[in-house]
């Protein structure tokens, strides 16, 4: 492995656009972390000195998705995926609980959120399930993968994390979509779906926490108990929309700074960004994340191989769903999920997972690399 | 490596897929954008307007303090409810006008809400200006507060002594926090406004009793009216202190003194409990709770008898002839002086060119140690302090607590002095002369001691040379919990004396009061020992103590304990500028003392269940 990269100069494949890209985003994400709060303890150290650390933590993982080889890591996905089961099982019952969900396992002082690292292992799963099966009905192209994803899904919505859930459900029909559905296959998904619309809504509507279905209603419907949840999503406007085009400055965001803005420093840590450094601000962000996706697509477009390609589309599907349901969100096109931003919100497991998961996109340009020579 | 490959069809049709995608993606990021520049650019003006006139602020709910009771859990300070008021800056249009409404509709001093609304500090976050308002006012600021965008009215707790002056110095008082104390690493969790001990116990067991402030969210609208208030976080009640005192006893100790400057101090010698302190002149601490006229502050200050000043742990005197215990203690643990070998005493002791005078002026005769200290026999004592030098008395004294703080929980206790030849030498940069050992020897010259020390001196010799730390504090009760955590005497480690030295010098302070310098402390009821002290003030002095001006008589001491078998309370008592300690000081720490005997067996008058507990376990040790 590691004399094929010195072998076919696999540094060449070390983009530094892609890692420049990647550490701006981050920066941004620490100093909107660091603005909203400063004042604030965040146990053992502030928030954005933790945050650091599992920027430095993130980067290890990056460094290794990178410098290993995507195929022997695909190999380990159906066990890896049995492990994470095992873990967001464990969750369910001995899990610790914050804000009403059961998501997180404790080691020590820091916990760990097995929901983010089972979208990572998800990839690799119908990666590798694709780039190996024999695919020609919609058996083994649509209903396999599907139960492949569904005990996964169904432990997450349990918790509920109704966020990782339906990017769980993202990857899997951009991977649908990538391996190629052919129009009577669609047709029949769309039947089931129809078909299982009730039971499905009653199953997924019914593991939500009140919280959450008071979300999604007053989404639906804005004159919904104003006071209440609504009002959240209201603040998150009103946050955003006051920024204007300069913004408010640097600690200047009155919205968050009073601490109005529920988890400001995670799920909504784009509208504090939004309203101290305004529309111009909000801009360079978008590019910023534009950029990323589109080197990724570029990766994704030039690998050598289907495994390779499959990996890079449920990578780029992943972000690109977390990016533009988490702006939606705050900006009040879609309901309240809970999606952290990528590489910006607080959180230990998400940036980890994000950065590993960058990281095994790198290396699939580094195989694409070595092929040529 | 890569075996399976797909099809170059399918491989061409991968990229018309992503295509797609980067279509899609570019449309829904263009939507985003759409929707920002929508919400930013074109509705940013009234989304400013909605950030700025309606949003929501921050309340901190205070937390109601602990309360504090003494040792039968009569309760000694509590809450009651007040109103406060607060100001928003940021709803506030024009300062000067508000500043004019609140003192022509309430009477308020001007400068002194522009002061409070100066102190730096958020704009969003409310500030108080004034508390302990009366029910009238609350209502009247109620009622005018359309007029007053940014006013607001909090019910909080007001700290409250129901003793008034009782016990003032011990419990202390609270008062808002300083602009110094916000910068202090422990008072990290507090804020402009929080209140906090700011003397005695209150100031010392401030963590226990400050409990946690709460959060409350309320909306207001344009004009900074409250629409609605969200509880976020309830407040956390601080918790109960029991203290040791006997508040019955504190009250008789403090009537004792009267109008004279002094202190009492007596405690428990088997548990170093405080059973009562008390200070004179004394201050209500009611008053200083309150926000006081920077007037008031200067009088209080200025006052001459410093009533702040708790004479019991933070003034320093000359112990005077109560330095002869300690005296004592060292002449017979390191044989300076047998118990039955003698000194003559003719009314002097003459060392060099100069002659020490005894109080007697025709001498004591022949004296051993015990007639030396049932007489106060001041040439005995010249005579061992220069035999046994100034560094081995500053030992055993130090010892025996004196010249060091106790460690009692109250903040600036003061050590007093014990000096020796590196002291001197430190402190002063001087050598020790050897005339200074002599003064030493009667605890004049440098040495001072506090009452508490004095007190604490007593008790461990009646105890036999086991000494305790003096305590004031016997439990805390947790308020979430309910729980009561008894805290443990703490014994500082025993004298390392033979028991025959005790019971030597027990024997002659119990002769001091039968038939020595203090007889006015004889008590029918109850066996006393005990010894006299006289401070000198002023060194030269002619003609007889009432042609002397007040302020230069000297300080009367007396400390005692009692029964002298087997000791349950010693007793400190300083009387200012009183003159001889058998005269002034001794028939008070008999009223103590005699008290003390007599409560005891008695029912507590308000019980809990602690006074309870404690009742059952010292009746069992005393069995």
């Amino acid at each position: 492995m590691i004399d094929r990269l010195t072998e076919h100069r696999g540094l060449d494949s070390f983009d530094i656009r892609y890692v420049a890209l990647i550490l701006a985003i981050l920066g941004i994400g620490v100093l909107s972390i660091y603005s909203v709060t400063h004042g604030q303890k965040g146990g053992i150290a502030p928030y954005y000195l933790k945050q650091l650390i599992w920027i430095g933590l993130g980067a290890a993982a990056f460094l290794v998705m990178w410098a290993s080889d995507y195929h022997s890591l695909a190999r380990f996905a159906y066990p890896a995926y049995a492990v994470i089961l095992l873990m967001l099982v464990f969750v369910l019952f001995e899990g610790r609980t914050s804000k009403g969900a059961q998501r997180w396992i404790a080691l020590g002082p820091f916990t760990f959120q097995p929901s983010e690292f089972a979208k990572l292992i998800l990839i690799l799963v119908l990666a590798h399930y694709y780039s190996k099966a024999p695919r020609v009905g919609w058996l083994q192209r649509v209903i396999v993968p599907g139960l492949l994803v569904l005990p996964g899904l169904l432990l997450i919505l349990k918790q509920p994390d109704l966020g990782s859930g339906l990017s769980f459900v993202a990857v899997y029909a951009a991977m649908l979509l990538m391996v190629g559905v052919r129009s009577k296959a669609l047709g029949f998904i769309l039947l089931f779906s129809i078909m299982l619309f009730p039971f499905a809504w009653e199953g997924v509507w019914g593991s939500l926490h009140d919280y959450q279905r008071q979300r999604i209603m007053a989404f639906v419907d804005p004159g919904y108990d104003p006071g209440g949840k609504g009002y959240h999503a209201l603040q998150s406007k009103i946050a955003i929309g006051s920024g204007e085009l300069f913004g408010k400055g640097l600690y200047g965001g009155t919205q968050s700074q009073l601490k109005f803005l529920p988890e400001g420093h995670t799920d909504f840590v784009f509208a504090v960004f939004a309203e101290e450094w305004g529309f111009l601000g909000v801009l360079v962000l978008l590019t910023l994340f534009v950029g990323l996706i589109w080197l990724s697509l570029e990766i994704a477009s030039k690998a050598k191989d289907q495994l390779g390609a499959l990996l890079a589309v449920g990578i780029v599907a992943m972000l690109c769903f977390c990016v533009v349901v988490n702006i939606g969100m705050t900006v009040g096109m879609f309901p309240i999920v809970g999606i952290p931003l990528p590489l910006v919100s607080y959180g230990g497991s998400a940036t980890i997972m994000t950065m590993a998961a960058l990281g095994l996109l790198l290396n699939v340009k580094r195989k694409r690399l070595s092929l040529f020579y | 490596m890569a075996t399976v490959h797909y099809p170059e069809a399918e491989f061409g049709d991968l990229h018309r897929r992503l295509f797609i995608l980067r279509v899609g993606l570019l449309l829904v990021v263009a939507l985003l954008g759409l929707r920002l520049w929508h919400l930013q650019i074109r509705e940013g003006p009234y989304y400013r307007d909605l950030s700025e006139n309606n949003r929501t602020r921050l309340v901190l709910l205070e937390p109601a303090r602990g309360l504090i009771y003494d040792r039968h859990g009569v309760l000694l300070a509590n809450n009651v409810p007040s109103f406060s008021l607060y100001v928003t800056l940021e709803d506030v249009k024009d300062r000067e006008v508000l500043i004019q409404q609140l003192s022509n509709l309430l009477g308020f001093d001007p400068t002194l809400i522009r002061k409070k609304m100066t102190v730096r500090g958020s704009k969003l976050l409310p500030r108080k200006i004034k508390d302990r308002m009366t029910l009238r006012d609350a209502m009247l600021v109620e009622s005018n507060r359309l007029d007053m965008p940014g006013v607001m009215i909090q019910v909080e707790s007001q700290r409250n002594y129901p003793g008034g002056v009782t016990a003032a110095h011990l419990l202390g008082y609270v008062g808002e926090i300083s602009a110094d104390q916000l910068e202090k690493p422990e008072f990290v969790d507090l804020h402009q406004g929080s209140i906090v001990g700011q003397y005695g116990v209150e100031k010392s067991y401030d963590r226990h009793m400050r409990g946690m402030a709460g959060q409350k969210n309320v909306e207001v609208d344009a004009l900074g009216h409250e629409k609605k208030a969200v509880v976020v976080e309830r407040p956390q009640a601080g918790n109960d202190l029991y203290l040791t005192i006997d508040v019955r006893l504190q009250k008789v100790a403090e009537d004792l003194l009267g109008q004279e400057y002094g202190a009492i101090v007596a405690l428990d010698p088997s548990s170093g409990d405080i059973l009562a302190m008390a200070s004179r002149p004394g201050f209500d601490p009611n008053m200083l709770s309150r926000e006081l006229t920077a007037k008031q502050w200067v009088e209080i200050v200025q006052d001459e008898g410093r009533p702040l000043n708790n004479r019991a742990s933070q003034g320093q005197y000359p112990p005077g002839s109560t330095f002869k215990i300690p005296m004592a203690v060292a002449a017979l643990e390191t044989q300076t002086m047998s118990p039955s070998s003698t000194v003559f005493c003719n009314g002097g002791y003459q060392f060099g060119k100069r002659v020490y005078h005894d109080w007697k002026a025709s001498g004591h005769g022949y004296v051993d140690l015990h007639n030396a200290l049932v007489h106060s026999c001041d040439v005995y004592f010249y005579t061992i302090g220069q035999r046994m030098g100034i560094d081995v008395m500053a030992e055993f004294a130090k010892d025996l607590g004196l010249g060091k703080a106790t460690g009692v929980e109250l903040p600036s206790e003061r050590s007093g002095i014990m000096p020796s030849t590196a002291w001197k030498q430190k402190a002063k940069h001087e050598q020790w002369l050897p005339g200074e050992t002599i003064s030493a020897a009667i605890g004049q010259g440098y040495v001072t001691v506090t009452p508490l020390q004095m007190a604490s001196l007593v008790g461990t010799v009646a105890n036999n040379g086991v000494i305790y730390r003096p305590r004031l504090v016997q439990a805390v009760m947790d308020r979430t919990s309910g729980n009561l955590q008894e805290l443990p005497a703490v014994p500082r480690g025993k004298i390392n004396a033979k028991p025959e030295t005790f019971r030597i010098i027990k024997d002659a302070l119990a002769d001091v009061v039968t038939k020595g310098t203090a007889t006015r402390a004889k008590s029918s009821m109850v066996t006393i020992g005990g010894k006299t002290g006289t401070a000198q003030v002023a060194a030269l002095r002619t003609g007889p103590e009432e042609n002397i001006p007040k302020k230069l008589r000297d300080h009367a001491w007396f400390v005692a304990f009692a029964p002298v078998e087997s000791p349950k309370i010693a007793v400190a008592v300083l009387a200012e500028h009183m003159g001889h300690g058998g005269a002034a000081a001794a028939p008070l720490a008999k009223e103590v003392i005699e008290t003390y005997m007599k409560l005891a067996p008695q029912v507590p008058a308000v019980t809990s269940d602690l006074s309870g507990v404690k009742r059952s376990e010292r009746s069992a040790k005393d069995s």
